[in-house]
C-alpha cells in the first residue's frame, strides 16, 4: 500500500510541476537556512578535533565578583594561581589542563608583517585536546614547566612563515622577536573552537599573566576533562564545592565569588541568556527552549503557506477524493495517500534544502569571513535535516489531509467543498 | 481478452438469470436542508433491483435522479427510510463498512466522467482495486488491462485523460467502474456529454457487460431511445416514482 501511495505521489508532484516547484522552495530554502545554523552550531559543540572529547569536557570560562553596595559586578577568565591553587587539586576531573584566552602577535617573515592569534597552554591541554598533527607534537609538562621556548604553529602559519610545511619541526620562528624552536605542526583549527583555536600555541609559563599569585583573576581557563560523559555532573558539583571555600580577598569591596565548570553547550547559554549574570544557572534549558521556539516560528511560516497551497489543492482535487470515495476509499486511505504525497515533497524539498546549505557552507568556508571555518555537514546535521523534512510534511499535511478527508463524497464529486 | 465493443451487434446471449434483490429502497425520503429552503430530493420511494437486470431512470432535470444514485451507491445516506444490499440494511453501518461495500459492489459511471487527470489510463482504472486489502500491485495491474480489453482501450493504457476524447474518456471510467468486478454499475447519465454516435457506443458497451457478464446496471437517462433498450424504465417525478 505505501508503495502505490509513493508511487502516485510522485506521478502527481510530477504532473503538477509549478505547484511542486512552489512547495519545493519553500521547504528547501527555510530548510537550508536552519541547515546551515544546525551545521555551525555543530561545529561549535560537536566532537570534533580538537574537541573530540567535548562531551566530557568543562570549562571555566571566568570568575564573577560581586561589588559591595550598587549592581557592580566584574567578571574575568581566571588565574594560574587560582588554577593550581584550587582547581588542580580537585578529585573528580581525570585530568585539568590550563589554556589562556586568545592575544594578539606578529611575526616577520622576509617580506611582511604576519599578525598571529597566540593560546598560552599547559601541557595537559594537549592531552585533553585531540590536534590534527601534520607533524611533531604538542607541547609536553615538561617544556612548560621549564619555560621552554618552542611553540605548535597551524598549517597556515607554518606555511606562510617557512613556505612549507614539512620539515618545520626543529625549526626556529620569530614571534614579537623572540625565537621558538616548532615542536609541531597541527591542522588549521577553526575560530568555532572557542576554546582551542589559535594560529600558535605557547607554553603557558611564558605569558605575562602566568603566575599572579594571590589573584583569582587572570586572562586563563582551566578545562577539566571527566573521566566519562556521566561523570560531567560530579565534576561541576564538587568545583562548586571548591568555590564555597575559596576566600574573597578583598571584602571591603567583594561580597560574592561565583564561577562555574560548564560543559560547552552551558558556558556558551551562560553567556548568550539574560540569566542575570549567569548566576541563577546556566539557562541551557531555556536556550534549548528559545532556540526549538525560534526554530519552529521560522519553519511556521512556511509551512503554514503550505497549509494553504495545500488546501487550495484540495479544493481542486475534490473531484479525485469524491471518485476515490466512491470507490471504497476509506478516511484513513485518503489521509495516508495525502500524507504520504506531502512528505515525499517535503523530504525531496529537504534533500534540496541539504545540497542548498552545503553550497552555502562552502561559501562561508571559501569566504574567510571566520578563521578557518570549516563548516560541513555532518552525519548528524544530515539526520536533522530528514527529521525536519518529515516535521515539515507533517506540520503542513495533516490538517489539509484531515480536511480532505472529511469531505461529502457527493459534494465533492459536484466540485464545491461542502463539508460532511 | 473478447473485446464486448467490436462483438455489440452479434446476436446476444441472455445472461444466466441470477434473481433476488441486489439493491432494495425502502420508503426512502432525501430532504436537503439550507439555510433558507428546504428541498424534498426524493419522496417516499420504493424500489427494487434484482440481479442482472438493467433499469433504467428518467425524468425531468431536478427530480431527484442523482440524488436517488447517490443513495443507492451508498455515497450519502437518506434522510428517512432503509437501503439493504444483498439483503442487509446498512443504516447502521460506519463509514468504513460503507466504503468496504462501495468498493466489493458498486461501480460508479458518471456524466462527466470524473477521470483523475493527473493519473494515467491503466491507473485511473486501478483506482478502485488500490482500495482492495492485500492486492498487490501484479494483480491491479492485470484486473485493470483486463477491464480496458473489455472496453476496447488496452492500447491507450499510458495515456492521459486529457489526451483522449470524451467517449474514449467514458469508457476508461467504464473499465474503472468494471474493474474491480461490482455486481452493479451505477451510471448517472453517461452518455449526456457525448455525441449521440459515442452515447450509443457507450450505450452498446453497458448493455453488453450487462447480457454478457451479467453485471446489474441502473443508468439515469434523457434519452427515451436508450430507455426503450434497457429492461425496465423507472420514471421520476419531484421527487416521486410515478411509473
Ligand atoms: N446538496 C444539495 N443541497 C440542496 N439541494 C440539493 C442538493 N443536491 C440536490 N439538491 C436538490 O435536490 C433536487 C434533486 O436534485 P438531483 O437529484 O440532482 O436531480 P436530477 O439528478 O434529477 O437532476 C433538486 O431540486 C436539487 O436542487
Ligand atoms: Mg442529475
Amino acid at each position: 500500500m505505501l508503495l502505490s501511495y509513493l508511487k502516485i505521489a510522485w506521478k502527481v508532484l510530477m504532473r503538477r510541476k509549478f505547484f511542486t516547484f512552489i512547495n519545493l522552495f519553500g521547504v528547501s530554502f527555510t530548510l537550508m537556512i536552519l541547515l546551515v545554523v544546525m551545521a555551525m552550531f555543530d561545529q561549535l559543540t560537536g566532537n570534533h578535533a580538537p574537541e573530540k572529547r567535548n562531551d566530557r569536557m568543562l570549562f571555566i570560562s571566568r570568575i564573577t565578583e560581586k561589588m559591595r553596595g550598587e549592581d557592580g559586578w566584574m567578571m574575568n577568565p581566571v588565574s594560574s594561581y587560582f588554577t593550581d591553587t584550587y582547581v588542580r587539586p580537585m578529585h573528580t576531573p581525570a585530568l585539568v589542563g590550563l589554556t589562556s584566552i586568545v592575544s594578539n602577535a606578529t611575526a616577520f617573515t622576509s617580506n611582511k608583517l604576519l599578525p598571529l592569534d597566540v593560546r598560552y597552554t599547559d601541557g595537559n591541554f594537549w592531552q585533553i585536546m585531540e590536534f590534527d598533527f601534520r607533524s611533531g607534537r604538542g607541547l609536553t609538562g615538561a617544556e612548560v614547566k621549564q619555560a621552554a621556548p618552542v611553540c605548535v604553529l597551524n598549517e597556515a602559519t607554518a606555511l606562510t612563515y617557512f613556505g612549507t610545511t614539512t620539515d618545520v619541526v626543529g625549526r626556529e620562528i620569530e614571534i614579537d622577536l623572540k625565537r621558538y624552536r616548532v615542536a609541531g605542526v597541527v591542522a588549521n583549527v577553526a575560530a568555532a573552537h572557542l576554546f582551542s583555536y589559535a594560529d600558535v600555541w605557547l607554553p603557558c609559563t611564558l605569558s605575562k599573566d602566568y603566575g599572579g599569585a594571590g589573584r583569582l583573576e587572570g586572562s586563563f581557563i582551566p578545562i577539566l576533562l571527566a573521566p566519562s560523559a556521566g561523570q560531567v555532573q560530579a565534576v561541576r558539583d564538587e568545583y562548586q564545592q571548591v568555590m564555597a571555600r575559596v576566600p574573597i580577598s578583598d571584602p571591603k569591596h567583594i561580597t560574592n565569588l561565583y564561577s562555574n565548570a560548564d560543559p560547552i553547550m552551558a558556558s556558551i547559554s551562560r553567556e548568550l541568556m539574560p540569566m542575570k549574570h549567569g548566576l541563577d544557572g546556566d539557562g541551557l534549558a531555556q536556550f534549548y527552549l528559545i532556540c526549538t521556539a525560534l526554530a519552529l516560528l521560522f519553519m511556521l511560516l512556511p509551512a503554514l503557506n503550505l497549509v494553504n497551497l495545500n488546501v487550495t489543492r484540495i479544493l481542486e482535487r475534490s473531484a479525485e477524493i469524491g471518485v476515490r470515495k466512491a470507490f471504497g476509499a476509506t478516511g484513513t486511505h485518503l489521509v495516508s495517500q495525502f500524507l504520504v504525497e506531502n512528505v515525499v515533497l517535503a523530504v525531496v524539498g529537504g534533500l534540496l534544502g541539504l545540497g542548498l546549505a552545503a553550497g552555502a557552507l562552502a561559501l562561508v568556508n571559501e569566504s574567510h569571513v571566520l578563521a578557518y571555518a570549516n563548516f560541513a555537514l555532518s552525519g548528524s546535521v544530515f539526520g536533522w535535516a530528514l527529521v525536519l523534512a518529515l516535521a515539515f510534511g507533517l506540520m503542513s499535511g495533516v490538517y489539509p489531509a484531515w480536511k480532505m478527508s472529511r469531505l461529502n463524497p457527493v459534494a465533492a464529486l459536484r466540485g464545491s467543498g461542502e463539508q460532511k | 481478452m473478447e473485446n464486448l465493443l467490436a462483438n455489440s451487434s452479434e446476436p446476444r446471449t441472455q445472461p444466466v438469470a441470477l434473481h433476488g434483490a441486489v439493491l432494495r429502497l425502502t420508503d426512502i425520503e432525501k430532504v436537503y436542508q439550507t439555510k433558507t429552503i428546504e428541498t424534498v430530493a426524493l419522496n417516499r420511494v420504493n424500489l427494487t433491483i434484482n440481479r442482472g437486470e438493467f433499469v433504467s431512470i428518467m425524468g425531468p432535470s431536478g427530480c431527484g435522479k442523482s440524488t436517488l444514485l447517490s443513495l443507492m451507491g451508498l455515497l450519502d445516506e437518506p434522510t428517512s427510510g432503509v437501503i439493504e444490499v444483498d439483503g442487509r440494511a446498512v443504516t447502521s453501518f460506519s463509514d468504513r463498512e460503507l466504503a468496504g461495500l462501495r468498493n466489493l459492489k458498486i461501480g460508479f459511471v458518471f456524466q462527466s466522467y470524473h477521470l483523475i487527470n493527473d493519473l494515467s489510463v491503466v491507473d485511473n482504472v486501478e483506482v478502485p482495486l488500490l482500495y482492495r486489502p492485500g492486492m498487490g500491485s501484479k494483480e491491479r495491474r492485470k484486473r485493470a488491462v483486463d477491464a480496458l480489453d473489455k472496453v476496447g482501450l488496452s492500447a491507450r493504457t499510458g495515456h492521459f485523460p486529457s489526451q483522449l476524447s470524451g467517449g474514449q474518456r467514458q469508457r476508461v471510467a467504464i473499465a474503472r467502474a468494471l474493474a474491480g468486478g461490482p455486481e452493479i454499475i451505477l451510471a448517472d447519465e453517461p452518455t449526456g456529454n457525448l455525441d449521440s454516435v459515442m452515447g450509443e457506443e457507450i450505450m452498446g458497451l453497458l448493455l453488453d457487460l450487462n447480457r454478457q457478464e451479467g453485471v446489474t446496471v441502473v443508468m439515469v437517462t434523457h434519452d427515451e431511445h436508450q430507455a426503450l433498450k434497457t429492461e425496465r424504465v423507472i420514471r421520476f417525478f419531484d421527487g416521486s416514482q410515478v411509473g
